[in-house]
């Protein structure tokens, strides 16, 4: 077989093989179960708790969690902006990188907050040392924010009638320091013995084998990369993320960094059947998101290995396939791969250039963040998920007369309303907001020229990709965009936002006032939900909302690109 | 809101220390046992400093293999790829540019072997490694310019080889500066 292929099933079956027993062990520590962790992890959550002044085993309802998320995370917003706008003349900046505008730090701030880590900078030369590390913090915090949330909605999904639905510290605290934590450490460690940095001191300066002088940028980066692969963050050390040779060295850490993109978000799956004692209900999400993944990642696999048709009739050999904006050391099929697992899990990093994507290629990553709930970010991809799948038991249920019933709760005209307002969000904001970066471009081209890097439906690509990317919390790019400019700060900031909160509220409201509702027991009368019909019924509400809303921005960029070439 | 501010700050003052300050310094101290460090492997000849192992650098003389092009000018400061989508009119007249140096400078070499990686850019614009391929077809240019024999230096190009990890999974490629340095050494 080719070696290539191999790599990515390889990759695959590795993610699903720890995906399983990992989801137990998140099951148990939501349900509050004992592990053989807890004689190191009992006494560090404690001494958390202790410092923080909070009691832990007080119960709180849905209003009060999200409550508690906001709080917490106003406060993590405004000491970023602290940081970021004056880390130039604080310590740990060798290289003596400046502190970031106004509108940077706005975006920036809001881009790690929210889980998002758009980057409009470039960490070489944009941020120091410090601020590296207050973003790191960031990853980790903002990743166990999401995963909390996903808790609240799994324990909101018992069978039972109750306003109270954990605490939010204690689920938040557990997700970082339980999972997030000791996963960073491994994947730190065998970074940094594979060669990737992890030291203090500034850029180091040689001279070439050919004579050339050159300076290299270093730092603490293992740290900062083990969690930025886990928790679904995305922002890289380097400007370039993991395609960059030290923050990626080799096949090996590409299949490490690659298995942790998707660990969790596959891991929560899991979480939720081992929660609810409803094993097969797991297995029929996770298939349904497995077929939306593998249609995705298909394509664009066949067509960066198959290599571009332009560079094709310049009559020279792709034994490879498309090399523009690829490593040599992982290729064409590794790359795909990584765009489409990065893609489909809001984390956002990237191992090759997305902008030098072949077209179709590009469309499915773009497809990926359109959709977000094919696997989906750590904790949120659930809750995206949640929202499709209590729009398919309304629809099938008025389609065989019965009542729309989802684990015995009765789902009713205001649960109904407030999914449908946030299945509509995400491309609503998306289009948009690409509407009136294209009304500008195309009014003033002049005025606007330095925005896109690449004429035509290509371009329209590029903007279209960017507000996809902020408002499925992605962070990756179409990077030829020039985005460094107060317009595309403030507004992507602004979708980041809202795209991050907005689609937490949805559900977990939802999950809130079903989890009040008596519960209905299961009678001939119910309408199955842990079976393959349902599971299709869900993807065929998935397919709907995602290919009804997109295709047309679709066809004006990626897809015309494809054809016209 | 008001009963959660408190909490929040005191909270966030706790994973301050706990993930910026124990968790960064743990891995820090275990880097210290790491090759040169956790400072980044370099490579020297003669005891001078040459180049980080991991990172590529620019090789354009005719008596050096060349390593890719590179969007970042192998300015290890910083990173870039082109980001140019593959349809682009002025990218392809780019490549276009790229083939024709190439063959100007490789006058034995067919048009229809020369593999895309060697004149396409690389997403780091610090890619280390070039395909095999792509190092074979500078054999004779190399040969010629140091008077060589291409037997002598298709033989170290064989030695340079890095199969896939364990001969089943990902590309083969070469690292060129290493090539490079082991074909400064042949004599």
């Amino acid at each position: 077989m080719n070696t290539e292929i191999s790599g990515i099933i390889l990759m695959f079956v590795l993610t699903v093989v720890l995906a399983i027993p990992l989801g137990r062990y998140i099951g148990k520590l939501y349900n509050g179960d004992k592990t053989k962790l807890d004689f190191i992890f009992n006494p560090l959550d404690n001494l958390f708790f202790k410092l923080s002044g909070i009691k832990a085993d007080k119960e709180m309802n849905w209003k009060q969690h999200l409550v508690a998320l906001l709080t917490i995370n106003l406060v993590w917003f405004l000491f970023s902006m602290l940081i970021l706008m004056n880390m130039g003349w604080l310590p740990l900046n060798p290289d003596g990188n400046p502190s970031m505008t106004a509108d940077t730090a706005f975006n920036t701030g809001i881009s790690f907050i929210s889980n998002t880590n758009l980057q409009h900078y470039s960490g070489e030369s944009g941020v120091s040392y410090l601020g590296q590390l207050v973003l790191m913090l960031f990853q980790f915090i903002s990743a166990g924010a999401g995963m909390a949330v996903c808790a609240v909605v799994f324990n909101a999904m018992k069978e039972r009638t109750t306003e109270k639905l954990g605490n939010f510290y204690n689920y938040f605290v557990r997700s970082c320091t339980r999972v997030l934590l000791p996963l960073s450490i491994i994947v730190a460690l065998i970074l940094v013995f594979n060669g990737t940095p992890m030291t203090f001191k500034g850029k180091d300066q040689f001279i070439s084998v050919q004579g050339d002088t050159v300076n290299v940028s270093r730092g603490p980066a293992a740290a900062m990369i083990a969690i930025k692969q886990l928790g679904t963050n995305g922002g890289g050390f380097f400007g370039v993320n993991s395609a960059h040779p030290l923050e990626n060295p080799n096949y090996f850490t590409n299949i490490l960094e690659d298995v942790s993109i998707i660990l969790i978000p596959i891991a929560m799956v899991f979480a939720l059947g081992f929660i609810l004692k409803r094993k097969k209900l797991a297995w029929v999400i996770f298939g349904v998101m497995t077929v939306g993944f593998l249609l995705l990642l298909s394509p664009t696999v066949f067509n960066e290995m198959k290599g571009s048709s332009n560079i094709a009739a310049m009559h020279i050999a792709q034994p490879l396939g498309s090399m523009e904006g690829k490593e040599v050391r992982f290729g064409p099929a590794a790359s795909a791969y990584w765009a489409i697992t990065t893609t489909v899990t809001s984390n956002g990093s990237v191992n090759a250039m997305h902008d030098s994507l072949t077209p179709l290629g590009g469309m499915s990553a773009m497809l990926g963040m359109m959709v977000n709930s094919f696997y989906g970010g750590v904790g949120v991809g659930f809750l995206n998920f949640y929202i499709f799948i209590i729009i398919a038991v309304f629809i099938s249920g008025l389609m065989v007369g019965r009542t729309p019933e989802f684990l015995g709760k009765k789902i009713e005209a205001k649960e109904m309303k407030i999914a449908t307002i946030i299945a509509l969000w995400h491309p609503f904001v998306i289009l948009s907001f690409t509407a009136l970066s294209s009304y500008l471009f195309a009014h003033d081209p002049k005025t606007y020229a330095a925005w896109l890097n690449n004429p035509g439906y290509h371009g329209f690509g590029e903007m279209l990709y960017e507000y996809t990317s902020s408002s499925a919390n992605n962070g990756s790019g179409f990077e030829g965009l020039g985005d460094g400019v107060p317009f595309w700060n403030i507004t992507c900031g602004i979708v980041m936002l809202l795209s991050r909160f907005l689609p937490i509220i949805g559900p977990v409201a939802i999950a809130g006032i079903l989890a009040k509702k008596k519960f209905v027991p299961e009678s001939a009368g119910t309408l199955k939900t842990d079976t393959t019909t349902f599971g299709i019924m869900v993807f065929a509400v998935i397919a709907i909302i995602a290919a009804l809303s997109f295709f047309p921005a679709l066809a004006l960029g990626p897809i015309s690109e494809y054809f016209s070439k | 809101m008001k009963q959660h501010i408190l909490p929040a700050l005191k909270l966030t003052a706790v994973t301050i220390v706990f993930f910026m300050g124990v968790y960064t310094l743990f891995v820090w101290a275990v880097a210290q046992a790491a090759p040169n460090k956790g400072e980044g492997e370099t490579i020297s000849v003669n005891n001078k400093l040459v180049g980080y192992k991991l990172e590529g650098q620019k090789f354009s003389d005719d008596k050096y293999f060349w390593s890719r092009p590179s969007a970042a000018g192998y300015n290890a400061a910083g990173s870039s790829g082109s980001n140019k989508g593959t349809t682009n009119p002025d990218y392809l007249k780019d490549v276009q540019s790229k083939i024709d140096t190439f063959l100007v400078h490789n006058p034995t070499v067919k048009k229809e072997d020369i593999p895309s990686d060697i004149v396409t850019y690389s997403g780091s614009g610090l890619d280390p490694d070039i395909s095999v391929a792509a190092a074979k077809i500078q054999i004779n240019r190399i040969a010629k310019t140091r008077n060589v024999s291409e037997e002598k230096i298709n033989a170290l190009v064989e030695t340079q080889i890095q199969k896939p990890l364990l001969g089943l999974f990902g590309t083969e490629k070469i690292n060129v500066l290493q090539l490079n340095i082991e074909l400064d050494k042949l004599k």
